[in-house]
C-alpha cells in the first residue's frame, strides 16, 4: 500500500515538473503501470520501441523549446525593466525551423515504417483463428480444427453494481479464454457480426477492428506462457466495456492435449442433440442461457426496456407457435439489434432458452421445444 | 447614428424584439457567446456525469446505457454547441472590427445562422428524454451502431446535425463574404489581423467540409428509414465507408476549432509582448498549410480498421507533416516574446498556458501518427487525453482568453485582475489533474468510452475525476468574473485597454458604441 502511495505521490509530483520524463521514468520503477507494455510478441516490441523513440525525441524538444521559452518568460519581463524591440522577422531561423523538424521526422519515418511493416507481417501461419465480435462477447473458431466457442464476461452484476465484493480479476475475466500454443505463429482474422467492436490485447501489440463484412488480420507468436488480458476497443453499445478478452498462452503439450479434449467435447455434443429433454432439463438449463445471453438486453424479469429492447414476457412471439420464437432466434430480426443466435447458441442451449422464455414469468404456454426441432429448423433453411 | 440598440428601459417587448431580430455584428456576437458558454455549461455537466460514474470501478449513479448517451452528448454539445458558436461569436463581434467594416456583409443571414441554433440544440438535448433515449453511438456515431442499432431518436439527432451544419455553413459564407468585400482602403490581405486570416480560411474549411457531414448523416437516414444499405453489409455496403466519410469532415473539423484558437493567441502575445508578431507572414502560410494537409490525412483515425498497408504509410507520413507548420507557429509565438517586455496579465497567462499545453498534445499527436505505436495507443485515454489536451487546453484557453482580452472592450468595464488570475490557476491546475493521468491510463490499457473499468486503473481514474471537478469549477468562477464585471466591474473608456494593443479594434472608444466605422477608417 506505501509502495502504491509512493508511486501515486510521486507521479503526482510528475503532473507539476514537466511531464513524459517523470512519467516514462516512473514507469521503469513503480508498481502502478504508467507506459505502455512492451508484451511479448515481436509486434508489441515494436510499438513500444518506436514509442519509446517517440517519447525521447519530443522529450528532447519540449525541453528545448519549453526552457526557451521559460527563459524569455523570466528574462524579458517588464517587471525586470525589459524594453521590447521591434524585430518581427528573419527568414534564416523561419526556414532553419521549417528545414530541420522535416528532416527530424524523415529520419523518424524509417523505424516508424519498419515498425508498420512487421505488424503485416501476416503471412505463413501456422494456426488461424476466426474472431468474431458480438455484442458482447467474442466468438472464437479454430479454422480447420472444429473448434468453435463464445468466450463472455465471467464477472456477475452484483459485482459490477455493488451488490458484492468485487473480485481480483474483476472484468478481467471470461467464461472460455482463447488457448494458443507457444512458439507457433497465429494469425487472428477478426469480423464483426452486428457492430463493429475491436480486438486488443496489449501484450500481443495487435488491435484489430471487428467490422461486419470484413475480415481484418493481425497476428502473434510468442515464447512466454501466460495469461493476457485486453478489451474491446471500438463503441459497441452498452456492453462495451463488459467483453474482456483474455488469452491463455500454454507449452504445446498442454495446447494440444486442450484442443483434443475440445474436439472430443464437440463430438459428445453432437450425440445430444437428438437426445429427448425433460421440461425440467430445459427449464433449468435455460435459465442460465436467458440470463447470460438475453438478460443484457430483455431483462432478467423478461419485461425488457421499453422502447429500447422489448418485452418477452406476455410477448406474441413468446405465446405465438413455436415455429416463429424458433425463427425469431435462428434468423434474428433484420434492421433491429435482435440478431441471430445460430452461431452463438448450440441447438440445445436454444431449445432451453426457448423453453425458458415460453414457460417463465407467466408465459404458460406449456409447451417443449427439444434442440431437434432447432436443428431441423436450422436444416430446412 | 441612426438609432441606439432598444435596452430593458424601453420595456421588454422592445427589448427582446431588439435581441431576436437583430442584425448587429456585435448584437449578434453576444448571442453567439452567451449560447456558446450555455453549451459549454450543459457539456460540462455530462462530463461531470461521466467521472463521477468513473469515480470508482462498477456502476455506481448510472447505466451503461445513458453512461454512453453522457459521452455522446459531451462530444457533440462540446464540439457544435459550446467551442464552434464560441469563435463563431468572436469572428461576429471582431472581425468587423478589425478589419473596419461597419458590419458584417449579410446581417440578416447573420441573424438566421444564429437563431437556428439554439433549436438545434433544443432538438438534440429532447433526445435524452424521449423513449429509448438519446444518441448513444459516440460523437463519431460509427455506423452500424449508429444505423441499425440506434435508438428512435437518431433521427431528431440527424436533423439536429443538419440544422448546427446549416448555421455553421451560413456564418462561414458571411465571413469570407465580409472580409474578402468589406476590408477598410488600404487593409490589404497582408495587412489583416491574423485572427481574421485564421476565420478566413476556417471559413473555407467549413464551407468545405460541412456539406460532407450532412452526407454522412443523410445517408443514415436513408438506412435507417427508406431501406437503403450504404453502410448495412448485409445489403452490399460498407460500414467503413462511413468512417472515411466522417472523418473527412472530421478531420478538417479539428483544425476548424483551433485555427480561430490560433488566431486568437497571435493577438494576444504581442500585447503583452509589446512586440509586434514574429513572422507574420509565415504564420499566415503555415496555416494554409494546415487547412490543406487537413483535408488528406483523414484516415489516422482509422489505422486499426484494416486497411492495406500502402493506405496506412501514406497517411502515417502525410500525418507527420502536419508537425512541421504547427511548429512553425509555435516557434513564431515564441520568439514574439523572446526580447518582448512581457507582462502577464490573464488573457496572457491563458496564452502561454495554450502554447505550452497545445504543444504538449502535439507532442502526443505526433506519436499517435505512427501507425506501428497507434496500434496500441488507438481507442485508448491516450487519445481521449491528446485531443483533450488540443481542444482544451487549445480552443477553450484561447477562447478564455480571448474573453479576458476584449470584455473591456465589450462592456466598457475591468475585471477584476486578481480573480482572473485566480481562475486562470485554478483552471490550469485542474485540467492538468484531470487529463494528464489519462495518458498513463490509456498507455496501460484503458479503452475510451468505457462505463467502468478494471480494479488496475482505480488510482489514476480518482485522481482524474477529482481534476474533472477542479476543472468544473474553474468555468463556474470564470461566469462570475464575466457577470461582475458587466455588473461592478471599473469602468474603462480608453480606447486603448492594454498598453501593447495594436489594431482598429483598439482605435474605437470603450465600450465599443452600438455602430463602428460607419465611415471606413483611415490606415496609415
Amino acid at each position: 500500500m506505501l509502495k502504491r502511495a509512493q508511486a501515486l505521490f510521486l507521479s503526482l509530483l510528475s503532473l507539476v515538473v514537466l511531464l513524459p520524463i517523470a512519467g516514462s521514468a516512473l514507469a521503469e520503477s513503480s508498481a502502478s503501470q504508467l507506459n505502455m507494455p512492451q508484451g511479448v510478441t515481436e509486434v508489441s516490441q515494436a510499438a513500444y520501441d518506436i514509442h519509446m523513440i517517440m517519447i525521447w525525441v519530443c522529450t528532447v524538444i519540449g525541453i528545448g523549446v519549453f526552457g526557451f521559452m521559460f527563459y524569455v518568460m523570466y528574462a524579458h519581463r517588464k517587471s525586470r525593466g525589459a524594453v521590447a524591440e521591434n524585430f518581427h522577422e528573419h527568414l534564416g531561423v523561419e526556414l532553419l525551423w521549417t528545414i530541420v523538424p522535416t528532416i527530424i521526422l524523415i529520419v523518424m519515418a524509417f523505424p516508424a515504417t519498419t515498425a508498420l511493416l512487421k505488424v503485416y507481417d501476416t503471412d505463413n501461419p501456422d494456426i488461424e483463428i476466426k474472431i468474431t465480435g458480438y455484442q458482447w462477447k467474442w466468438q472464437y473458431e479454430y479454422l480447420g480444427e472444429g473448434v468453435k466457442f463464445m468466450s463472455e464476461l465471467r464477472t456477475s452484476d452484483d459485482e459490477v453494481y455493488g451488490r458484492a465484493p468485487k473480485g481480483e480479476h474483476y472484468l478481467r475475466e471470461v467464461t472460455e479464454p482463447l488457448v494458443l500454443p507457444v512458439g507457433k505463429k497465429v494469425r487472428f482474422l477478426v469480423t464483426g457480426n452486428d457492430v463493429i467492436h475491436s480486438w486488443w490485447v496489449p501484450d500481443f501489440g495487435v488491435k484489430r477492428d471487428a467490422v461486419p463484412g470484413l475480415f481484418t488480420a493481425g497476428w502473434a507468436k510468442t515464447d512466454k506462457p501466460g495469461v493476457y488480458v485486453g478489451e474491446c476497443t471500438e463503441l459497441c453499445g452498452q456492453g462495451h466495456a463488459f467483453m474482456p478478452v483474455v488469452v491463455e498462452v500454454k507449452e504445446e503439450a498442454e495446447y494440444n492435449a486442450w484442443l483434443a479434449n475440445k474436439k472430443a467435447e464437440a463430438v459428445e455434443y453432437a450425440s445430444t442433440i437428438g437426445k429427448e429433454w425433460t421440461a425440467e432439463e430445459l427449464m433449468t438449463k435455460g435459465e442460465g442461457v436467458y440470463l447470460q445471453s438475453c438478460a443484457g438486453c430483455h431483462q432478467a424479469d423478461g419485461n425488457g426496456i421499453p422502447g429500447v429492447f422489448p418485452a418477452i414476457k406476455g410477448s406474441p412471439i413468446a405465446l405465438g407457435p413455436q415455429i416463429g420464437h424458433i425463427a425469431v432466434l435462428i434468423d434474428g430480426v433484420p434492421g433491429s439489434a435482435m440478431q441471430s443466435f445460430a452461431d452463438q447458441l448450440s441447438e440445445v442451449n436454444i431449445a432451453a432458452v426457448i423453453h425458458y422464455q415460453r414457460n417463465a414469468w407467466g408465459n404458460d404456454v406449456g409447451d417443449v421445444t427439444q434442440p431437434i426441432d432447432v436443428l431441423n429448423y436450422k436444416q430446412s433453411k | 447614428m441612426a438609432h441606439g440598440p432598444a435596452t430593458l428601459a424601453d420595456g421588454w417587448r422592445a427589448y427582446i424584439s431588439r435581441w431576436v431580430f437583430t442584425t448587429n455584428h456585435k448584437d449578434i456576437g453576444t448571442l453567439y457567446l452567451w449560447f456558446s458558454f450555455s453549451m459549454f455549461l450543459l457539456g460540462g455537466a455530462f462530463a461531470m456525469v461521466i467521472r463521477a460514474e468513473l469515480f470508482q470501478p462498477g456502476m455506481q449513479l448510472i447505466r451503461p446505457e445513458f453512461f454512453n448517451q453522457m459521452t455522446t452528448m459531451h462530444g457533440l454539445v462540446m464540439v457544435f454547441g459550446a467551442i464552434m458558436p464560441a469563435f463563431v461569436g468572436l469572428a461576429n463581434w471582431m472581425i468587423p472590427l478589425m478589419i473596419g467594416a461597419p458590419d458584417m456583409a449579410l446581417p440578416r443571414m447573420n441573424n438566421l445562422s444564429f437563431w437556428i441554433l439554439p433549436f438545434a440544440f433544443a432538438i438534440l438535448t429532447s433526445t435524452l428524454f424521449m423513449e429509448g433515449g438519446g444518441p448513444n453511438f459516440g460523437w463519431t456515431f460509427y455506423a452500424p451502431l449508429s444505423t441499425t442499432y440506434a435508438p428512435e431518436s437518431v433521427n431528431f439527432f440527424i436533423f439536429a446535425i443538419h440544422i448546427m451544419g446549416a448555421s455553421s455553413i451560413m456564418g462561414s459564407i458571411n465571413i469570407i463574404a465580409t472580409v474578402m468585400n468589406m476590408r477598410a482602403p488600404g487593409m490589404t490581405y497582408m495587412k489583416m489581423p491574423l485572427f481574421v486570416w485564421t476565420w478566413v480560411i476556417t471559413a473555407f474549411l467549413l464551407v468545405a467540409v460541412m456539406p460532407v457531414l450532412a452526407g454522412a448523416v443523410t445517408m443514415m437516414l436513408m438506412d435507417i428509414n427508406f431501406g437503403t444499405s450504404f453502410f448495412d453489409a448485409a445489403g452490399g455496403g460498407d460500414p467503413v465507408l462511413f468512417q472515411h466519410v466522417f472523418w473527412f469532415f472530421g478531420h478538417p473539423e479539428v483544425y476548424i476549432i483551433i485555427l480561430p484558437a490560433f488566431g486568437v493567441v497571435s493577438q494576444i502575445i504581442p500585447t503583452f509582448s509589446r512586440k509586434p508578431l514574429f513572422g507574420y507572414s509565415s504564420m499566415v502560410y503555415a496555416t494554409a498549410a494546415i487547412a490543406f494537409l487537413s483535408f488528406i490525412v483523414w484516415a489516422h483515425h482509422m489505422f486499426t480498421v484494416g486497411m492495406p498497408i500502402a493506405g496506412e504509410l501514406y497517411f502515417m507520413y502525410a500525418t507527420m507533416l502536419i508537425a512541421v507548420p504547427t511548429g512553425v507557429k509555435v516557434f513564431n509565438w515564441i520568439t514574439t516574446m523572446y526580447k518582448g517586455s512581457l507582462t502577464f496579465e490573464t488573457p496572457m497567462l491563458f496564452s502561454i498556458a495554450f502554447v505550452i499545453l497545445f504543444t504538449f498534445g502535439g507532442f502526443t499527436g505526433l506519436m499517435l501518427s505512427i501507425a506501428a505505436a497507434d496500434m496500441q495507443y488507438h481507442d485508448t485515454y491516450f487519445v481521449v487525453a491528446h485531443f483533450h489536451y488540443v481542444m482544451v487546453a487549445g480552443a477553450v484557453f484561447s477562447g478564455t482568453a480571448a474573453i479576458y482580452y476584449w470584455l473591456p472592450k465589450w462592456c466598457g468595464k475591468m475585471y477584476n485582475e486578481t480573480m482572473g488570475q485566480v481562475q486562470f490557476w485554478v483552471a490550469f491546475i485542474g485540467f492538468n489533474i484531470a487529463f494528464m493521468p489519462q495518458h498513463f491510463l490509456g498507455l496501460a490499457g484503458m479503452p475510451r468510452r468505457y462505463a467502468d473499468y478494471g480494479l488496475q486503473f482505480a488510482d489514476w481514474n480518482m485522481v482524474s475525476s477529482i481534476g474533472a471537478f477542479i476543472y468544473g469549477g474553474a468555468q463556474l468562477m470564470l461566469l462570475y468574473n464575466v457577470i461582475m464585471t458587466i455588473r461592478n466591474g471599473k469602468p474603462t473608456t480608453e480606447e486603448k485597454t492594454w498598453e501593447g494593443a495594436e489594431g482598429l479594434e483598439w482605435t474605437v472608444p470603450s465600450p465599443a458604441p452600438y455602430h463602428t466605422f460607419a465611415t471606413p477608417p483611415e490606415l496609415k
